[in-house]
């Protein structure tokens, strides 16, 4: 018959001859169980932080290629007789997959945002009537005015299209981030 | 790593120490890399860089406490 070793230290805390005989056949060390799923546990956490790391430097590269890709191109978007007051238009900008919308707030006043909503990045419907963009997907709204989250998940601002008017056209020139 | 020749009790609380130290830098790095991403998202990216550094020395700690971890099971 095989005796566990007097080193091995049952989970009961008795002694090897008074341990059951399939635990002196197959004898499990506490101590040394536990040691090991700590370090292995304490391996999983130093992944962990690579991965954290990994995620760092993600951003940092992010934050080159929006640098490299420089000034957002002036594009014309509308003419200025194209929408009614309370009317309002969807156009991609900067790049040909980055919705947005147009809207005409009264005669001489229009508004432009990035019309992903900065939450879950659902798109925005405006509603000009009660002078806020809304974000149907988890009830989020938005300022029209000024494009700052007014309700809902959303915390951050609308990306802000800047706008110019020449003549009867209306031009976009700009994405400001982080509109306060 | 020269590394004294332990107890098994001794290891436990060297293996518990490092992992409550590489648990909390960890938690750090998750709270480096949420802040880092809300103010990237916001437009904001003048301490991206020094964010990424940050963590790298994070885990460069990490890393430390881990291979001495490796060298006392040797």
């Amino acid at each position: 018959m095989k005796v566990a070793s007097p080193e091995i230290v049952a989970p009961d805390n008795r002694a090897a001859e008074q341990q059951p005989h399939w635990r002196q056949e197959f004898p499990i060390d506490l101590p040394q169980d536990d040691y090991r799923s700590r370090r292995d546990f304490t391996k999983l956490m130093v992944i962990t932080s690579f991965a954290f790391f990994v995620g760092q430097a993600w951003i940092v590269l992010l934050s080159r290629l929006r640098r490299a890709r420089g000034e957002a191109p002036l594009k014309d978007i509308a003419a200025v007789d194209e929408l009614s007051v309370g009317g309002a238009k969807l156009f991609h900008y900067p790049g040909p997959g980055d919705a947005s919308l147009l809207v005409r707030i009264s005669e001489r006043q229009f508004v432009a945002y990035g019309q992903k909503c900065t939450h879950l990045s659902c798109p925005v419907i405006p509603k000009p009537q009660a002078q806020r963009l809304h974000c149907p997907c988890h009830e989020g709204s938005f300022d029209l005015l000024t494009g700052q989250p007014l309700a809902g998940p959303p915390r951050r601002p609308l990306p802000r299209i800047l706008l110019s008017v020449r003549g009867n056209r209306i031009y976009a020139n700009g994405v400001q981030q982080g509109v306060v | 790593m020269r590394i004294a020749n332990f107890s098994r009790s001794q290891r436990m609380a060297i293996v518990q120490g490092i992992l409550c130290i590489v648990s909390i830098i960890a938690v750090m790095q998750l709270w480096l890399f949420t802040t880092t991403m809300e103010a990237y998202l916001s437009g904001e990216e003048s301490f991206v860089l020094t964010a990424a550094a940050a963590s790298l020395v994070c885990l460069g700690l990490n890393l430390g406490l881990f291979h001495y971890l490796r060298a006392l099971d040797r």
